[in-house]
């Protein structure tokens, strides 16, 4: 999805977050890259704007005053699925960052990520692909390993959305190690749009799958 | 209020009386300007119903002596005075108090209960028997005129209420400070973290993000930011005694920190699955920490990797990073670190440490050491 503002700007930007310093920051740091349209804090103003504005991508606050931000992405999603979500946070809680991916965003980076980082982030969203940081794979890998193994005492209820495959977990061990998807794919002799294919994926399982042990993982943690 | 309370009973037993009163006059409450006697005089109404009791305890021991009761005037004069002395106290106390009062009056009032356990009634059941056999003593003391006797039945009757009341009382006083400290504690703490997080952790990352200065102020946010972040969840850092890792993923996190700390260089540390730690463990994070400490050094990249796995049969260590890299046939003699420190540990420990890099395209050191024993368990971030 190309860029849809004025001829030159990138794609158009929405900002969520509830501390306007940090709103200021992005807004200033993103400066003539992307087309920023627009900014809320809190879920109430940020789905009423996003549905008025219509932006590309909105950058998210995992942690919004009145819940997390997956409220949010539900709302939008549910009336217009060509809004796409990059969450964005300063803490790393797993089972907060994980529930915003569920609700349907395409990506997680922390908030200290480079200028350049974030604008590249925010482009690949804009495009569709999809933004998994080493610490969102490490979530990833985890929640999908504490799953008991289909066979013994449970049948898998969705093969095809319970487990990941080899290559899949290939792929997220070496985002987790730091490597960019170009490096995995020169790494791995596959195409970069392989790689993307892999994360999407993922990504599919872990939104698609009901399963009820991801919550389980994510109630567990909570709890630990 | 339990010292007050016993005097009280002195009272009620001939003796104390001044004691009593003076330390009533004197004694200011904990947590309040006035005593209570300045209180008990200020209250008119509590007055009166003290007078009130008192006469009408007067009235009854007037009968009983008519009635040729006549040992009961020796009770008579404290009687009275405690029990108007218990009356001003009551409407005087403090609200706190007056539910400590009634709690205090329960176990007599209330008793027997059902369901109460045996140690219990034992033990109420030991101090009725000391409190009448005291009583009796006393009692047939005065009558006879004796003088040790009174003595002996006062202290047995004392004894009596020590074993009837006294773990009572010292349980529901230890509750009462160990609830009120707890309470403390958690508003304090509640407070601290909602301040800390909305202003000083969304600074930092500010600070981390616009900096002019870039290494300086990105190194001294960082290590701020993790300081703060082991302060704000859970107090110390999960998995670390004495300063020491007791989990894998702990002492994952120990090297990130460190060696943010020591050189200013940002270490992702991306961790999945946990164990516990064993010899073997121990010489894998120790040649992580090495090959962290070396890339951090040398590399001259800003930022290092580290990724941890726990798997069934066996723990992977990667440490990444994208700097200036080197031809590992062609280290110096003098940085033995690589080799030393990290390969060799490995292998002692039937480990393994794979050196992969290039000059101008980075370096990768893979360690991998099989697992001894212990289950895998979910990691704790």
């Amino acid at each position: 999805m190309s860029a849809s503002g004025p001829a030159g700007a990138g794609p158009r930007v929405f900002i969520v977050d509830d501390h306007g310093l940090f709103r200021a920051g992005v807004r200033s740091e993103l400066g003539d890259q992307v087309e920023v349209v627009g900014e809320a804090a809190d879920v109430g103003p940020a789905i009423a704007q996003i549905t008025a504005s219509l932006p590309d991508v909105v950058l998210l606050d995992v942690h919004l005053p009145s819940g997390g931000g997956q409220a949010v992405v539900s709302s939008v999603k549910a009336a217009h699925p060509e809004v796409r979500f990059l969450a964005l946070s300063a803490s790393d809680a797993p089972e907060d960052v994980i529930a915003v991916i569920r609700a349907g965003a395409r990506g997680y980076v922390t908030k200290t990520i480079s200028t350049a980082e974030l604008i590249d982030a925010v482009r690949r969203v804009a495009a569709g692909d999809t933004v998994f940081s080493p610490m969102l794979a490490g979530f990833v890998l985890d929640a999908f390993a504490a799953l008991p193994a289909a066979g013994a005492d449970r049948p898998a209820l969705d093969p095809e959305l319970d487990q990941l495959t080899p290559r899949e977990r290939e792929v997220l061990r070496l985002i987790a190690r730091g490597y960019t998807y170009r490096e995995i794919a020169r790494e791995l002799f596959i195409s970069a749009k392989t790689v993307e294919h892999h994360v999407s994926s993922v990504l599919r399982k872990l939104q698609l799958s009901t399963r009820h042990q991801l919550t389980r993982w994510a109630t567990d943690r909570r709890l630990a | 209020m339990i010292i007050r309370l016993l005097f009280v009973l002195g009272t009620l037993l001939s003796v104390g009386v001044p004691v009593y009163i003076v330390a009533w006059l004197l004694v200011p409450m904990v947590g309040e300007d006035s005593n209570i006697a300045t209180k008990a005089l200020a209250d008119r109404r509590g007055l009166a119903l003290a007078a009130g009791l008192g006469s009408l305890l007067v009235i009854v021991l007037v009968i009983i002596s008519v009635l040729g009761a006549g040992w009961l005037g020796n009770l008579a004069w404290p009687l009275v005075i405690g029990v108007a002395g218990v009356a001003l106290i009551w409407r005087n106390a403090s609200p706190d108090e007056q539910i400590m009062l009634r709690r205090l009056a329960e176990p007599l009032l209330g008793w027997p209960r059902p369901g109460k356990r045996p140690a219990t009634v034992l033990r109420t059941l030991a101090g009725t028997v000391l409190l009448a056999g005291g009583l009796a003593i006393l009692l047939s003391g005065h009558a006879g005129a004796k003088l040790l006797l009174p003595l002996g039945g006062l202290i047995l009757v004392v004894a009596a209420i020590v074993v009837i009341l006294g773990p009572w009382w010292l349980r529901i006083a230890l509750a009462l400070v160990a609830e009120r400290q707890a309470r403390a504690r958690a508003e304090e703490r509640a407070d601290m973290a909602a301040r800390v997080h909305d202003s000083v952790l969304q600074t930092l990352a500010l600070i981390q993000r616009n900096a002019d200065q870039p290494a300086q102020v990105v190194k001294l946010a960082r290590s701020q930011e993790r300081e703060l972040r082991s302060w704000l969840f859970g107090g110390s850092v999960p998995g670390v005694a004495h300063g020491r890792a007791t989990t894998l993923a702990a002492g994952v996190r120990l090297i990130q920190q460190e060696v943010e700390a020591l050189h200013g260089v940002a270490v992702e540390a991306v961790t999945v699955g946990d164990c516990g730690l064993d010899d073997h463990l121990d010489a894998l994070l120790a040649a992580a920490r090495e090959a962290t400490v070396n890339a951090a050094k040398w590399s001259g990249a800003d930022v290092i990797s580290l990724f941890a796995e726990v798997e069934p049969t066996e723990v992977s260590v990667f440490v990444r990073d994208r700097g200036c890299g080197f031809d590992p046939e062609a280290v110096p003699g003098d940085r033995k670190g690589l080799a030393e420190s990290v390969q060799a540990r490995m292998a002692r420990r039937g480990g393994s440490a794979i050196v992969r890099s290039a000059l101008g395209d980075g370096t990768e050191i893979s360690l991998r050491m099989p697992r001894v024993g212990g289950p895998r368990q979910p990691s704790r971030a």
